[in-house]
């Protein structure tokens, strides 16, 4: 695993600030979606991302708009740190036609056409092989950009996983590979799943550049991907293994039965906002007033974004059968 | 030039298999953005040689043989058709197209309208399907009425030489998912084609044979079987109509239903099993627009509900059979309306 990196090569306040920001709004976006999931605004799965957001916002920072990404059913953060507009996300939550799925996806199934944004894949592994297509497809294009892939740790039992790194590899196709282990497919530990748990060292027998981070620290999240981006630039797949953890329950319905008390509150130990906060304060880029502002102008955006949600309007019935096949203009 | 001489000069006659390869080739020579990809469509031309000699025509960017993983090489195909390709993807037989059926059900099917209409997915799916070539139960099953059931993707099936050449242009000029499936007993039987001929549409059924006493719903290899037993009929005076289905979603109504109207009989000819198959379906579409018009109960010719077996006998037992159509008509007919 890397070593922590160090602060001073990363001494941009504004940027370290703007880190912190994006994972304040993931982190407080959620939040406010449990609140709304408690009054029954939101309903159906609703995965948080609370304690991931280090590798949604380290990994983002070295994606630029010509790039492509795909996400899994957990991609609130994803989608929150590539751009997507809060309103257009809170709105899809409600269900309501103002929502970038116009209220037809929900929860795991967040889109947005002009960020390259493709999901919001609810069957596990199964984004794997779009995102290959996509990479191709930019490939054959000779468009200058490349497409991340988000997916769990879940992912590499299936068999969707071993063909797409496989044919990654063999066609050189500039896919990153973003491995968000955060220990758990739903209720069953990593160690009760794969025999092998060092997923980056599986992997490297595909023939590609793989290595594991701490998914903790955003910004050896950042240096990771940045990293990664780079060689996926030069051709060919790159994997990062995002050593993560989840601090809530898989879904709503989930009573965890299957981790203890404990092992959560270990991991909340190096809650990455928490611990990113603290260096920041110790490296002298940031105060308590600065904190304040930061979760001020959080909150406020959410309330916009809940107020426009709640505004929004319910998609006519007779509208149902819409988008079944595409709309061509006469 | 007069007509009759035009109709000599550019008519041509070739086999289901060189229709096939000649839309995949005229697609690629039409649109840069069209590709090739699935098992052994490279070197080796094609499992049942269909795309014979386009490697060497148009080389390995465009004619990409992908290793055994249906669902990674079927996925990536909606992935590059989402990424502004145009991509041709083979699926060895349809019995195959079970280990990618979630990237064709749960992608290609719902990215559109999961997406709220962002995403659509411009991608083509070939696959081979049917029986009746002694490849036993694992290489012959006829799912297409399977696939039909899935909104979201459009499912062609052509008969004729004309449709095998037609309907792939159509399909990718389509800005949604369209499966084609190609009956294998098909590839070897000759027909006739214009040297001009263009694309096909791909969402209407059509008459082949017309008709009064019956109609004979038929698609893919079925149809020749219809078109036999029509023939046979016809020497006892009994004049049925033949509908070769050609789509199978969209399911053309308005011809099944206009045609009972005329015929007042119907017998369905399918090479799925019969439960819950696209002939039930078709039984249903009869049922709900014609019902007053129907003379005698809709019959049904479908294949035994057993896995194709290998031994020649058992597998000719198993299938729809020209015979086993004119027993049916015959104990339609024999209905008085």
């Amino acid at each position: 695993m890397d070593a922590s990196v160090d602060l001073a090569v990363h001494s941009d306040g504004e940027h370290q600030r703007h880190l912190l920001h994006e994972m304040l709004r993931i982190r407080r976006f959620e939040e406010r979606c449990v609140e709304l999931y408690s009054a029954q605004k939101i309903r159906g799965f609703l995965h948080l991302y609370i304690g991931e957001e280090a590798v949604a916002v380290g990994t983002m920072q070295a994606l630029g708009p010509q790039d492509a990404v795909v996400a899994t059913y957990r991609e609130h953060g994803q989608a929150i740190a590539r751009g997507m507009p809060m309103n257009a996300i809170m709105a899809e939550m409600l269900g309501k036609v103002e929502g970038c799925s116009r209220g037809r996806g929900g929860s795991m199934h967040l889109f947005d056409r002009s960020l390259n944004f493709y999901g919001g894949n609810a069957v596990v592994g199964a984004a794997l092989p779009l995102a290959l297509g996509l990479g191709l497809a930019q490939k054959k294009l000779g468009r200058d950009a490349i497409t991340a892939c988000f997916f769990g740790d879940g992912a590499v039992a299936e068999g969707e996983f071993h063909e797409c790194l496989n044919l990654a590899s063999l066609w050189q196709i500039p896919v990153l590979m973003v491995c968000e282990n955060n220990r758990y497919a739903m209720g069953t530990a990593i160690e009760r799943a794969l025999v092998e748990t060092d997923i980056a060292l599986r992997a490297s027998t595909y023939r590609m550049p793989a290595w594991s981070v701490d998914g903790m620290d955003v910004l050896a999240c950042e240096e990771a991907a940045g990293r990664a981006a780079a060689i996926v630039r030069g051709g060919g797949p790159c994997f990062v293994e995002f050593r993560t953890y989840r601090f809530r329950a898989h879904s709503m319905y989930d009573p965890e039965l299957y981790r203890s008390k404990e092992e959560v509150d270990s991991w909340r130990q190096r809650d990455p906002i928490v611990l990113f906060t603290d260096r920041l304060r110790a490296g002298g880029l940031l105060d308590d007033e600065e904190v304040a502002m930061l979760e001020k102008e959080v909150a406020e955006e959410i309330d916009e974004a809940v107020a426009y949600g709640e505004a929004g309007h319910l998609e006519p019935v007779e509208s149902l059968t819409r988008f079944i096949y595409s709309e061509v203009a006469p | 030039m007069s007509a009759t001489m035009m109709t000599e000069a550019v008519v041509t006659q070739m086999t289901f298999r060189e229709a096939c390869r000649q839309a995949i080739r005229d697609a690629l020579l039409r649109d840069e953005r069209v590709f090739l990809v699935g098992e052994d469509v490279g070197r080796y031309g094609g499992c049942f040689a269909v795309s014979k000699g386009l490697l060497e025509e148009f080389g390995p960017e465009r004619i990409v043989d992908a290793p055994l993983s249906e669902s990674a090489f079927v996925g990536a195909g909606l992935g590059a058709a989402l990424g502004g390709m145009r991509p041709i993807v083979e699926v060895m037989t349809v019995n195959f197209s079970m280990l990618c059926l979630d990237q064709i059900m749960n992608t290609a099917a719902t990215f559109l309208h999961m997406s709220g209409g962002s995403f659509n997915v411009p991608v083509v799916i070939r696959m081979t399907t049917g029986a009746g070539r002694q490849i036993a139960a694992q290489h012959s099953h006829s799912l297409e009425g399977w696939y039909a059931h899935i909104p979201g993707i459009k499912v062609v099936v052509p008969a004729t030489v004309e449709d095998a050449r037609g309907m792939l242009w159509t399909a990718l000029e389509d800005p949604d998912p369209v499966l084609i499936f190609e009956n294998g007993s098909l590839y070897n039987m000759e027909g006739e084609l214009p040297a001009d001929a263009g694309p096909v549409d791909i969402d209407g059924a059509a008459v082949r044979r017309p008709g009064r006493d019956v109609t004979l719903f038929a698609y893919g290899s079925t149809l020749w079987k219809a078109l036999a037993a029509a023939e046979e009929l016809a020497g006892e005076g009994v004049e049925a109509e033949v509908v070769d289905l050609r789509t199978l979603r969209p399911l053309d109504t308005d011809t099944i239903v206009g045609s009972v109207q005329r015929t007042h009989r119907a017998v369905i000819v399918d090479e799925g099993w019969r439960s819950g198959s696209i002939s039930a379906e078709v039984c249903a579409r009869i049922v709900e627009g014609a019902f007053y018009d129907l003379d005698a109960p809709v019959a049904r010719v479908c294949s035994e509900e057993v896995p194709i077996p290998y031994a020649a006998h058992l597998e000719e037992a198993a299938l729809p059979q020209p015979w086993k159509i004119v027993d049916a008509v015959h104990e339609v007919v024999s209905t008085r309306g």
